[in-house]
């Protein structure tokens, strides 16, 4: 072990992103390029009678006009729901889908000329609640809805909940309205494409997922995988929002085929919010029950999940919606029912903490309650509950290491719990939430048996590692990830490293940024590759000492004997014997396997992960009475990542998530009016918060070590976001005695609960 | 279509550019398409990201709402501007040692909005940092590590002000 895993490191794409010399996929400006804008539905349910672009075609430095038909073939994000077309062709499903696509010379051109496409419309019914969705099955929203609205219902049940839930001691009963939010990244989505003669096509994109732009691409373009090349240039923040293909990768890829230049489109931030796929909004009907000493004995949900007009991940989401549940506490039974019902809004989809945030909400605060009625600590009564390491949950999920009793021991201790709860005064609270969550979905999306992530490592003479990987950066420190194990396998000095990422034609392929796998699956994929190439050096070295290869060591960029330390060689030495005695350049590969884990029934894969992780929260607020305002002022947020390869970028993934779930308990909500129109779509209006927004943040990381990790570690990505929400809530019921059970925690809805309170308490007096 | 284009000379990074822009044109389209200054990003180009930031005068502006024919004779500073030969401004040095780069594309903006701060206080305590980068949006770190960053940055510009002549004025890289 060369001692850089664990160490502080700066990342290695680090200053060009300081410099400004990072380029992003706007950055970049191949010659000749085009610009080209969508032509957007403004009605939520419509049919297109006719589209005449003859105007636009007209306009000086227009060069062409595309509309659905040149992409007929449907496409999705999974396998079982392709229902999305590029550009609509017969209907428009929501404010915002696209109709058509015009390039130009410059991108005011493209602006003004899309202005000018007629579009004549039959005004459809508009349905964008569930509730209106579900009332009405005669208003066909999704082409692929076979019942009604509906896009996908999963109702499981382990155990006999109902008989549990009538022999508890204490029921608690909520109904939870979670607000959909989106992601938001800085980076607005683009897309470049150019189109060679020979029939090649190469585009860059702002993708967390290149692959399966890739194999999208292949389909709706109806070319051969082979003839496409997708580049993902560093990614400007993703969060779930950049993880499936969207509209504008086909129509600057079509309009690069139809003009013989290369094309590129931005999304303006008002496309950004209408692209959306960001998180679902739910309704939760929880009951959770326990005995007297505070034993869940059962939980149950119904849960209705608004999807939008198109599918997304939204088979997934409705599984998470449930499966995710289930630990870290110990369920003896368990019941879910969700129902994930199309609407005329923009699609939802994965964001950070994909289907699982929603539901951990409402638990969390309904564990709260439960604590409150048995007057036991809320802390205790996690601690009770808690399942512990090599558990099977009640859903048949294998969890192995489980830092979670650590991460409720660090945020009692940082917050002061014990001697501050309930000690503040009126106004002011603590509240703590658990959570769980996957490393990576055991399953690749399109089943097939090949490697999920692929790494290959070359040696060369000069003593430069090349890593290459399909894995995607998108800020997330991947890049450095892979840089750090290299190192710590081939005892290279870190700056002898360079990383190719994301580009399909010089990396093997990884599946994507997306549910937490990359570092889990990467990093195991980047050992197997590291350790191939340094047993080549080590062997060649051992031959050249007469040695064993076992005796050689090497650590930053020095090759040495164990114990014989004096015999050493620079690194670069130790690549030329390699290279000698293999009569072949120096290039290993190595690949995540799918494990087979999971519960035995159907659905029983989906929520299945090679490893969990864990994460507590502390938040301390205030409620200001006059105007129901919450100010959160601190969080703690405890998370077992198994073990933490880049200290640093662990807490700042922690910090981040806590950030995140803090803006949706108080500031954010994606929503539409009667028509569909968006209520703000801009970062204004959305209330992203800014400095001024957002309390402190303390990152307590707790390793646990898992056996299965890449040197023990689990994901840090996404699990620390989920029990921002609910810490919050709880914090505001111990700050003012009000049980808030609609998101966001905004004035008006504070001050009528307090208001409902003081009712209350006025009537208990007079009675 | 270009139509009435007029010379203007911009004072960018110490360097006089002399660019063919329409009225209407922002600094922002200015500095991406015509100098190939990419540094500055557009995350909303409407003047709430604050990812555009770049100085005028030393003073933080946003360039996708300043329009590029009223800057002339005005001195604007870029994030390219930032670093020199002996290497990188204390703040984007402080920004890549503090991780409080992720995604990085709020991150030129944000470095702009700091730098603007420490010349004029290297000592700003992290309530002042904060009212100073309000108008930057990061959507990755929470901001923690970006404050870390900015006080950790102002620290070296203080000491390195102090063991320079008290009367020399600060600088970083810049020219």
């Amino acid at each position: 072990m060369a001692g850089v895993i664990g160490g502080k490191h700066r990342r290695v794409d680090g200053i060009a992103k300081v410099t400004g010399a990072a380029q992003y996929t706007d950055d970049l400006a191949p010659s000749r390029m085009l610009h080209a804008r969508i032509v957007r539905s403004p009605h939520a349910h419509a049919r297109i009678v006719s589209i005449d672009a003859s105007e636009a075609l007209a306009m000086p430095g227009v060069v062409a006009v595309i509309t659905g038909s040149d992409m007929p073939i449907r496409y999705g994000i999974l396998p079982w729901t392709q229902d999305e077309q590029a550009l609509a062709e017969d209907v428009a499903r929501y404010v915002g889908d696209g109709v058509a696509a015009v390039a130009a010379l410059d991108e005011r051109t493209a602006a003004q000329a899309a202005a000018k496409i007629r579009v004549t419309w039959e005004v459809l019914p508009a349905l964008v609640t569930p509730e209106d969705a579900l009332a009405r099955p005669e208003v066909k929203i999704n082409p692929l809805s076979k019942d009604g609205n509906v896009c996908k219902r999963v109702d499981l049940r382990f155990g006999d909940v109902d008989a549990a839930l009538a022999g508890a001691d204490v029921l608690v009963e909520g109904e939870y309205d979670f607000a959909s939010t989106t992601h938001a990244a800085i980076e607005p989505h683009c897309a470049i494409a150019e189109w060679d003669p020979r029939g090649r096509l190469t585009v860059w994109s702002a993708t967390q997922v290149p692959h399966y732009l890739h194999r999208a691409l292949a389909r709706v373009l109806e070319l051969p995988e082979d003839r496409i090349r997708v580049i993902q240039p560093p990614v400007g923040g993703g969060f779930g929002g950049k993880s499936e293909p969207f509209d504008l990768e086909f129509c600057v890829a079509k309009l690069a085929q139809t003009t013989g230049r290369p094309v590129k489109i931005l999304y303006t931030r008002e496309e950004v919010f209408y692209a959306h796929r960001g998180r679902h909004a739910m309704n939760m009907k929880f009951r959770t029950g326990a005995t007297k000493d505070g034993k869940l004995v059962g939980v149950a949900s119904k849960i209705l999940i608004d999807g939008g007009a198109y599918s997304s991940f939204g088979l997934v989401t409705t599984y998470y919606s449930g499966q995710l549940l289930t630990a870290p506490y110990r369920f003896p039974t368990y019941a879910f029912d969700s129902t994930r019902v199309f609407t005329n809004k923009p699609a939802n989809g994965p964001k950070r903490g994909h289907g699982s945030v929603q539901p951990r909400f409402a638990f969390e605060c309904q564990l709260d309650e439960v604590a409150e009625r048995l007057a036991l600590d809320p802390i205790e009564l996690r601690r009770a509950n808690a399942l512990g390491e090599d558990a099977t949950t009640v859903n048949g999920q294998k969890i192995g290491s489980n830092g979670f009793l650590e991460c409720l021991d660090a945020v009692e201790r940082a917050s002061g719990w014990k001697e501050r709860r309930g000690k503040l005064g009126r106004g002011r609270g603590l509240g703590v939430a658990g959570s769980t969550y996957i490393s990576g979905t055991a399953y690749p999306i399109y089943p097939n048996e090949m490697p999920q992530s692929g790494v290959l490592v070359k040696l060369d003479r000069s003593g430069q590692v090349v890593v290459f990987s399909g894995v995607s950066e998108i800020g997330q420190g991947v890049n450095t990830m892979l840089a750090l194990v290299a190192a710590e396998e081939l005892g290279c000095a870190l700056d002898a490293i360079r990383v190719h990422t994301g580009d399909t034609e010089l990396s093997p392929v990884d599946l994507g940024a997306y549910s937490s796998r990359v570092t889990f699956m990467a990093g195991l994929a980047a050992i197997e590759a590291s350790r191939a190439a340094a047993k080549l050096i080590r062997e060649a070295v051992a031959k050249k000492w007469e040695c064993t290869a076992r005796e050689v060591g090497a650590a930053h960029g020095t090759i040495f004997h164990l114990d014989d330390t004096a015999r050493r060689m620079p690194f670069a030495e130790g690549c030329q014997l390699a290279e000698s005695a293999n009569g072949a350049p120096i290039a290993t590969g190595g690949g995540y396997r799918t494990r087979k884990v999971g519960g035995d029934y159907r659905g029983g894969s989906i929520g299945a992960s090679p490893a969990y992780s864990f994460t507590a929260h502390v938040a301390e607020v205030e409620v200001d009475e006059e105007t129901g305002q919450v100010f959160v002022k601190k969080i703690w947020v405890a998370h077992d990542c198994g073990r933490a390869l880049s200290p640093v970028d662990v807490a700042g993934q922690m910090e981040g998530s806590a950030y995140m779930g803090m803006a949706e308990a108080i500031f954010e909500e994606h929503a539409v009016d009667a028509h569909g129109i968006h209520r703000g779509p801009n970062l204004l209006d959305y209330k992203l918060p800014t400095t001024l927004d957002t309390p402190d943040i303390e990152a307590l990381i707790v390793e646990s070590n898992e056996p299965g990790g890449p040197y023990g570690a689990k994901e840090a990505g996404e699990g620390p976001l989920h029990p921002s929400i609910p810490a919050i809530a709880n914090a505001i019921f111990d700050a003012v005695g009000i049980r808030l059970r609609r998101l966001p925690f905004s004035p008006p809805r504070v001050l009528a609960a307090l208001r409902e309170q003081r009712t209350r308490e006025a009537k208990k007096e007079q009675a | 279509m270009p139509v009435g284009k007029r010379i203007c000379a911009l004072r960018v990074n110490g360097e006089l550019r002399e660019v063919a822009v329409e009225g209407t044109a922002t600094l922002l389209e200015v500095l991406r398409y015509e100098l190939g200054l990419t540094g500055s990003k557009q995350g909303c180009d409407e003047g709430d990201c604050g990812a555009c930031t770049v100085l005028i005068d030393g003073r933080p502006a946003l360039a996708c709402l300043s329009l590029a024919v009223t800057l002339e004779g005005r001195e604007i500073t870029t994030i390219e501007g930032l670093a020199g030969p002996k290497g990188l401004h204390p703040v984007q040095d402080a920004f890549d040692e503090h991780g409080a780069a992720q995604c990085g594309f709020c991150t030129p903006g944000m470095i702009m909005s700091a730098k603007a701060l420490l010349d004029r206080d290297p000592e700003a305590t992290a309530d002042e940092v904060r009212t100073a980068l309000a108008g930057n949006l990061c959507r990755c770190t929470g901001y923690v590590k970006i404050i870390d960053a900015v006080r950790a940055a102002g620290a070296r510009m203080k000491r390195e002000q102090s063991e320079r002549s008290p009367r020399e004025p600060s600088s970083g890289g810049d020219a």
